[in-house]
């Protein structure tokens, strides 16, 4: 009896039940499928978060103002402690000698503007005046044009570079360098465009404009408190460092004793991506349960269809028992059964998978796990040989007497 | 052709065999001290009525069961000490099993239905092929040989069961009641099939409650109650089987003067 005379045996008995097999299939496929189609779409959207903290800077840090502490310290000296981020603090933590490991400061003020150009408006909702060092802070470089200089920010020229969106609403098709726009009264020249960056959540990062900030600060938000100041450290490694040190500068320059009481905030662009991508980790490894529940659910609908088949059969086995067909070759015989059952599924619903991650799903491009094809694969096929041996070890253990005599 | 010399050369040898289904009060005694010698190339029909033990009789000679107690040879081997494998292999080997239910495998061809023994013992694709055909050939359905059971009629079924019992040329053909689901006629090409086989020296078993298909036998076997009352033979076990048809009568004169 050759393993392939059994596998023959197999196949025949499959395809005496047609309907019956591929339905089982399809639950083993259903599993597999969903298994590596929702650990893709885990992986993508854990990459998509990761691609848009890559875009916003990961050497930065984005320190604001805040009204200072929380709960009850809040009320109870809050109001009298709190000092305005201004441009003086900017310059304080790009001190190389207090900050080592700040690369630069870029003090923002931003503001809402309405920009118009040949009569056509569009509101902008993300205006910032800073320094030209923002651009590289904050990782938005221009796709044309030129960002502005130093020079333009002592001279408060009304120089202008827009974001993609701003260039769409407001221009269309026209080249916008060296047009002037209007922005509330004030005639600006575009110099430059910046690269899309895409959406990050609600918030559409290509509608905005960057001017120098004396600029913005003379013709709209006036010289006072400033937004935020952007920080870039000298490399990834040392982000920590460079916050610390700004703790340590704007404590000392606003006179924080505690930590709790501090009149500003300290964003982590990399403390952010960590945190999110533990958070799609985890989304991920939920999605994959889920999965896995749907194919083990896959494994007990083969258990349970070989368990009919076995007593469907009892007779047939019967037969072969009794014209000399060893306990082997039944066994051999049924687990092929399952396990085929198990495998079919398993390539179908890895090729579902496959396919299925070329779409968008709910607005994440699936990005395939190549080890969780391999699991999936590999699992079916041993819930096959697992959920199988039960059924095929009782059709084995029939005796040939009691199988014949079955009606 | 072969005509067994040897007349002392047993198939089946029974001795003693007592078989109880059940314990204590509600124990049913289904063999009580059955002595049974079957030579090679005897044709023994096995008579009784049902509750007469015959069925468990043929399920013992025929390696599905295990006596109680009591001894049985089959072609020579102690088959009460052999395990669940080794049975299935002499089930294989020495065996030819004809059911009253026909008992082919559903959806499968008569050639493939013929072939399984075979495949079981191992044998090579082309030379089951050859041999099944064969077999098919013996019974008069090498015309059917690619029709599935569903295909077939009764007769046919059985004729392609008998093919199967014949493929693996076994040392018993063993038949319980292979005419009960049969007609008139499908019955007479049967019982004429057996009766060839037996002119050429097979040696078989039928169990039957037909008077009329026991008269084909060289020899009838009468149970009652677990227990044989009469032994009758109606042939020598080296002659030709009694109602063999003229055709087949020449063909044994021949053979015996060869």
């Amino acid at each position: 009896m050759s393993p392939f005379e059994i596998v023959r045996f197999a196949l025949v008995g499959l395809g005496a039940n047609k309907l019956r097999s591929a339905l089982t299939t399809l639950g083993i496929l259903i599993g597999v499928g969903s298994v590596i189609l929702l650990v893709a779409v885990g992986n993508g959207s854990s990459k998509a978060i990761q691609a848009n903290i890559d875009k916003l800077g990961t050497n930065m840090l984005t320190v604001s103002h805040s009204s200072g502490g929380f709960g009850r310290n809040r009320s109870a000296n809050a109001a009298a402690t709190t000092k305005d981020l201004t441009v003086a603090d900017a310059q304080a933590m790009a001190d190389p000698n207090t900050a080592p490991d700040v690369k630069s400061a870029s003090p923002v003020a931003s503001t809402t503007e309405n920009a118009v150009y040949a009569g056509v408006s569009t509101s902008i909702p993300a205006f910032l005046g800073t320094y030209p060092s923002y651009f590289e802070a904050s990782n938005s470089p221009v796709s044309s044009g030129t960002y502005f200089t130093n020079d333009d920010v002592t001279n408060a020229r009304k120089v202008i570079v827009l974001g993609q969106t701003v260039v769409t609403n407001l221009f269309g098709d026209i080249d916008p360098i060296d047009k002037q726009i209007t922005v509330n009264g004030t005639p600006f020249t575009v110099i430059g465009v910046l690269k899309a960056k895409g959406s990050t959540g609600f918030q559409d990062a290509d509608n905005t404009a960057i001017a120098p900030l004396t600029t913005v600060q003379q013709a709209f938000t006036g010289y006072g408190s400033l937004s935020e100041v952007i920080v870039e450290a000298k490399d990834a490694a040392s982000i920590n460092a460079a916050q610390s040190e700004i703790t340590a500068i704007l404590d000392t320059r606003h006179k924080i004793t505690n930590a709790a009481n501090a009149d500003f905030r300290i964003l982590n662009q990399a403390s952010l991506l960590t945190a999110s991508t533990s958070t799609s980790q985890t989304f991920t490894v939920l999605l994959g349960a889920v999965a896995a529940i749907s194919l083990l659910v896959g494994g007990i609908g083969i258990t349970n269809i070989m368990l009919v088949t076995v007593t469907e059969r009892t007779r047939e086995i019967g037969i072969r028992k009794a014209i000399g067909a060893p306990r082997g070759a039944i066994l051999g015989q049924f687990l092929v059964e399952a396990t085929l059952l198990s495998l079919i599924g398993g390539a179908l619903g890895v090729l579902g998978g496959f396919v299925g991650s070329h779409f968008t799903i709910v607005g994440v491009k699936p990005i395939i796990v190549p080890s969780s094809i391999a699991l999936a694969f590999g699992v079916s096929v041993v819930i096959g040989l697992f959920f199988g041996g039960y059924p095929a070890n009782r059709a084995a253990s029939l005796r040939p007497i009691d199988a014949l005599r079955y009606e | 052709m072969t005509v067994p010399q040897q007349g002392a050369h047993r198939v089946i040898e029974i001795a003693q065999a007592v078989k109880t289904y059940g314990e204590g009060e509600t124990a049913v005694h289904a063999l009580r001290g059955i002595d049974l010698v079957v030579e090679r190339g005897d044709y023994v029909a096995i008579m009784g009525a049902s509750g007469s033990g015959k069925s468990t009789l043929m399920n013992v000679i025929g390696c599905l069961d295990v006596l109680t107690s009591g001894l049985y040879r089959l072609d020579g081997i102690d088959v009460s000490g052999l395990e669940e494998s080794q049975l299935s292999l002499v089930r294989n080997r020495r065996l030819g099993f004809i059911f009253q239910a026909f008992n082919l495998i559903p959806r499968t061809t008569a050639l493939a239905n013929v072939e399984l023994p075979l495949a079981y013992a191992g044998v090579k694709s082309a030379e089951r092929r050859r041999r099944a055909l064969a077999a098919l050939d013996l019974v008069g359905l090498s015309d059917r040989v690619d029709h599935e059971p569903n295909e077939l009629s009764g007769g046919q079924q059985q004729r392609v069961a008998v093919a199967r019992a014949l493929v693996t040329a076994p040392a018993l053909l063993l038949a319980d009641e292979p005419t009960g689901n049969l007609d008139t006629k499908s019955t007479h090409e049967v019982l004429g099939i057996f009766d060839r086989l037996s002119m050429s020296g097979r040696t078989i078993v039928i169990i039957t409650h037909e008077d009329d298909v026991a008269t084909h036998a060289k020899r009838i076997v009468r149970l009652v109650d677990g227990e044989i009352v009469s032994d009758v033979r109606q042939a020598e076990v080296s002659g030709p089987p009694p109602r063999h048809t003229p055709a087949g009568a020449t063909a044994a004169s021949s053979a015996a003067s060869a």
